[in-house]
């Protein structure tokens, strides 16, 4: 138990869900954008509060530290709002934590109409993140993930740019889908089990003791997989993620990509990979097939033949995310390892160039990457975040996501030779479609298009409203990549006090 | 003469069991008496006397919700925890019921006493009606209520549409009542009939009945009065395949009276449904089980496919409401195979009440002169121009879609839980697609309140929603936050309905 007067974690929930609650309660603007840097910061502090405090932390079991319960009524079902962190919710707790507070401060300095529904509505998108991946107890889990999704679907509907009614309306319908059918596995966990409740550490133990038969394991890890890969954007059920993200307000997308979309990863780690090796064992192919030929290959071609800017992030954050399924594919300790740690990377870096993006359209009034060009002589610092956000992405070491890349390839190439070979030309394709994007944009003579916009409506460089937000966000990038034993070391000791399916079936 | 059998029956009658049902029908007839004693100037204030006087049952009955199982009357009615829950339940709708009309009525042009008069006989109605263990008590409550409908259907009586659904709702619910009451006649003469073992002259009462039934699991008869009965019930629940009437009566019905249709009747026929399937025909579990599957199934999908292509937001709800009537009987279906089904049926008319009232709630501050018509459009601009309706009704549609934090999502969650306990997969992959459907057109219509920028703010809206009265919106608002918190605090209902 924490010896603080209050539960962090349940603060890091609470705080920004009493700040929307007074903006929908009608404070005046001016304490309105007072209390939303409250609303954003505190969340951040708890999150690198338990990241600074948790290996000192005491731990219950399955290594949970900052452990709570709290009764709402359906105790009798087993449901109750248990929170904690374990060495693999921690990092993504983090993450969470930064990436929303990046996603908060970029909002505020923006001039989005109607400013105080698109802060609430990204506070209680932000209470819902910390929540999700504070939750032990599956159901709220889930219910977190939703109290988030929801905001998404409004965020984009009224402050989205083009086609936002259609985004919208597909967004919500792919990803209802997907909620539902992940629900449906959680509560066949929950049932076939017969545990007597939602709260993972007693689901494992249950499982522990009483392992599901084969048959059972494998059909409920295929609803999870499909569930929760509708979520994550596996090929071929992504469709809705490019055209979401290129509507999506920036805040939006970042806090979307950036972190609620590692939700089914999240889930596919700490839920199903521990409590259903064998169901992983049997699905772990055709995942990798999917994952290894749609994800990184087919559409690591359909971004490079994009050419709109915002779009063109939303198709490689699909790519990146063939990767973290590749990982857990391989199901090694090092291999799934490698998957929390690219969440943590992917999100920190596709948030940074969503943030960009938008940045670039403030300046050049277009995503068409044909239609810029030369933007580096007016804004040097724009360009050089920019091609530090597309040296991160494509995993140059000193990055963390190098850190989650690397391990993957390793795992991947005991699982299947062929495959890293795949998964490896994956790099190539990155490589080109970030650096060149990163040339369109910045470099070669100015278009005429953005020559008269910029007579029209001059503009300068990256102001300091925006660059706070994507220095913390490269800042975070860095550090992890400099120093990546700050979060592996939790990631180690929780899979290897839990053997995922390679352990459990080789 | 042998008194005896009389005094046993009078000694059996206690009258303090149903003080709520007493206490309702006593307000009734107060309301008439007001109406002929006070001058005609303060005719409308007597709404106002109703809704007081409700509130002060409902606080009576929530300080006693707790009270133990016992028979009355000789065993025609059964009081339990859970029935004082179901006439809370009806009060509740009751007193929405009048706080629409009290806002709706005047604006069509017949603010008239009667109509609070009879909202409140129905709903005491409703409350026996839940409680009868006695198939003779279960028709005359269903028959008070019955009649008492067909009068609040066809309210606005000079409106052509209004008069068409009045006249639907009497042919088919004179059609359902005799099925149901073929049914019982059927159960009660086989259950009676010489040769048949363990005959009993107890038929009309539940407990005799199962005890036939359990004595005697695959008799012909026996079957079809359990069809006929159900039928009659699926009549009054809108379940597919007698759900025709549904879109027609709900768009002419008054906006109030839809709801109190929609929310209270369904309601009421669903825990008459639920007690019967599981106190009365379990053994005829290898029969009503794959009725109740294939009519939910069918329910569901139909409900949610119809809805979709509605313009009409009477329509629209009345749809949804078929499609709602199908989840909560997948959890009928799965009750006696799965523990907590009860609880769940329950939960989920809870928190259908909470949302379709608070839909009912803003379309009747939306209504125009033509109550029958009620268009989308009419919502284009809302949260422009009135951000908290806007955001009321958005809690309304979110929590009958079934999001999260919403109360209609523990609903969902609740039944999806007990009918995979209770083994449906294929009903929940069926429900699984309604949910996804269904997000379509409640966002749908989210969507024309939230996203319609260009619209422009019409005067016709602005003077309605100008004109909606402090009670209806203290009411909308208290609903939505009720949504809200139900959907993640369940407290002590949740005890309630888990034991």
């Amino acid at each position: 138990m924490t010896t603080l007067p209050l539960d962090p974690l349940l603060l890091s929930v609470a705080a920004p869900l009493s700040v929307a609650a007074a903006i929908a309660l009608g404070v005046p603007k001016r304490v309105v954008v007072k209390l939303a840097y409250l609303g954003f910061a505190v969340p951040a502090l708890v999150a690198l509060f338990a990241w600074w405090s948790f290996g000192g932390a005491a731990k219950e079991a399955h290594g949970y530290a900052f452990v709570s319960s709290y009764q709402t009524g359906l105790g009798a079902l087993g449901i109750g709002l248990k929170l904690g962190l374990n060495g693999i919710s921690l990092p993504l707790f983090v993450l969470a934590g930064v990436v929303g507070l990046a996603a908060g401060l970029y909002a505020l300095q923006s001039t989005a109409e109607r400013m105080k529904t698109y802060l609430l509505l990204l506070l209680v998108m932000q209470a819902g993140l910390m929540g999700m991946f504070a939750s032990v107890d599956v159901f709220f889990f889930y219910f977190f993930h939703e109290l988030a999704l929801i905001p998404t679907f409004i965020l984009v509907g009224i402050w989205g740019g083009r086609d936002r009614r259609y985004a919208a309306m597909s967004l919500s319908v792919y990803l209802t889908l997907g909620a539902m059918l992940s629900l449906l596995g959680l509560i066949a966990i929950y049932v076939k089990s017969g545990a007597t409740s939602f709260d993972l550490m007693t689901l494992r133990d249950t499982l522990a003791s009483r392992p599901l038969g084969e048959v059972t394991q494998t059909h409920v890890y295929g609803l999870l997989l499909f569930g929760f890969g509708i979520l994550v954007s596996l090929w071929p059920f992504h469709s809705w993620a490019p055209l979401g993200y290129g509507a999506a307000p920036s805040s939006a997308a970042m806090l979307h990509a950036g972190v609620l979309k590692k939700f089914g990863l999240y889930g596919l780690v700490q839920i199903a990979l521990p409590l259903l090796p064998l169901g992983s064992f049997h699905w772990a192919h055709s995942l990798a097939a999917l994952a290894g030929i749609g994800n990184v290959v087919v559409i690591g071609l359909v971004t490079m033949a994009q050419r709109d800017l915002k779009q063109m992030v939303g198709y490689s954050s699909v790519m990146h995310m063939g990767y973290a399924f590749l990982g857990i594919a391989a199901g090694s300790v090092l291999g799934v390892g490698g998957v929390v740690m690219l969440m943590v990377a992917h999100g920190l870096s596709v948030a940074l160039l969503f943030l960009l993006a938008t940045s670039i359209y403030h300046r050049t009034d277009t995503f068409d990457m044909f239609q810029m060009g030369g933007l580096a002589q007016r804004a040097p610092v724009l360009m050089a975040l920019f091609v530090t956000a597309t040296f991160a992405s494509v995993g140059l070491p000193g990055f963390a996501n190098f850190w989650g890349e690397l391990p993957i390839f390793f795992a991947l190439w005991q699982f299947s030779h062929a495959l890293t070979l795949v998964a490896l030309s994956g790099t190539v394709i990155s490589a080109v479609y970030g650096l060149r994007a990163a040339a369109r944009v910045f470099f070669g003579p100015q278009t005429e298009e953005l020559r008269r916009f910029s007579e029209r409506k001059p503009t300068g460089d990256l102001t300091w409203g925006e660059r706070i937000p994507a220095l913390i966000l490269i800042a975070a990038l860095l550090f992890i990549g400099v120093w990546p034993k700050s979060l592996s070391t939790g990631i180690d000791r929780a899979l290897y006090g839990e053997p995922p399916a390679a352990a459990a079936t080789r | 003469m042998d008194f005896s059998t009389l005094r046993e029956l009078a000694e059996g009658n206690s009258w303090m069991a149903i003080w709520p049902e007493l206490s309702m029908g006593c307000l009734a007839l107060l309301l008439l008496v007001l109406e002929t004693l006070l001058p005609r100037r303060a005719h409308s204030r007597i709404p106002m006397v109703s809704i007081l006087a409700q509130l002060g049952i409902l606080a009576a009955l929530l300080a006693n919700l707790r009270i133990p199982e016992h028979p009355a009357f000789n065993g025609l009615l059964a009081v339990s925890s859970l029935g004082q829950l179901m006439r809370v339940f009806f009060v509740v709708s009751s007193l929405l019921v009048s706080i629409l009309g009290r806002a709706n009525l005047p604006a069509q042009g017949v603010p008239r006493v009667e109509f609070h008069h009879i909202v409140l006989v129905v709903a005491a109605a409703m409350m026996l009606l839940v409680q009868s263990r006695n198939f003779v008590m279960l028709f005359v409550a269903l028959e008070t209520v019955t009649v008492g409908l067909y009068i609040l259907v066809s309210y606005y009586r000079s409106n052509p549409r209004t008069l068409e659904a009045g006249l639907k709702y009497l042919v088919m619910g004179a059609l359902s009542s005799s099925l149901l009451l073929f049914g019982i006649v059927l159960l009660y003469g086989v259950a009676g009939s010489a040769g048949m073992a363990a005959r009993t002259s107890q038929a009309m009462y539940y407990p005799g009945l199962a005890a036939f039934l359990a004595a005697n699991p695959h008799d012909f008869m026996a079957s079809a009065g359990i069809v006929l009965v159900l039928s009659g019930l699926a009549f009054k629940i809108g379940a597919v395949p007698f759900q025709i009437w549904v879109p027609d009566v709900y768009q002419g019905a008054p906006t109030p009276v839809t709801a109190f249709l929609a929310v209270a009747s369904k309601a009421a026929g669903f825990i008459v449904l639920l007690v019967l399937v599981t106190q009365v025909f379990a053994p005829y579990r290898w029969l009503v089980g794959p009725i109740l599957a294939l009519m939910a199934a069918a329910t569901i999908l139909f409900g949610n496919l119809a809805a979709l292509k509605q313009n009409n937001v009477k329509r629209l709800i009345g749809l949804s409401g078929v499609s709602h009537a199908g989840f909560i009987l997948l959890a009928v279906a799965s009750a006696g195979q799965a523990p907590g089904a009860v609880g769940a049926v329950y939960f989920y008319l809870i928190a259908y009440l909470i949302a379709s009232f608070t839909v009912f709630g803003v379309m009747t501050v939306l209504a125009g002169p033509d109550d029958t018509v009620q268009d989308l459009g009419d919502y284009a601009g809302l949260a422009k121009r009135s951000p908290f309706l806007a955001g009321v009704l958005a809690c309304g549609l979110g929590s009958l879609a079934g999001i999260p934090p919403l109360a209609g999502f523990m609903g969902k969650f609740l039944v999806f839980t007990v009918a995979f306990r209770a083994g449906h997969y294929g009903l929940l992959a069926v429900a699984i697609a309604g949910v996804v459907v269904s997000i379509y057109y409640y966002f749908g219509w989210i969507r024309v309140a939230y996203f319609s920028d260009e619209a422009p703010i019409t005067k016709v809206m602005e003077s309605r929603v100008a004109g909606a009265g402090m009670t209806l919106r203290v009411a909308v608002a208290l609903l939505a936050a009720a949504s809200i918190v139900l959907g993640f605090y369940q407290g002590p209902l949740g005890l309630l309905l888990a034991r």
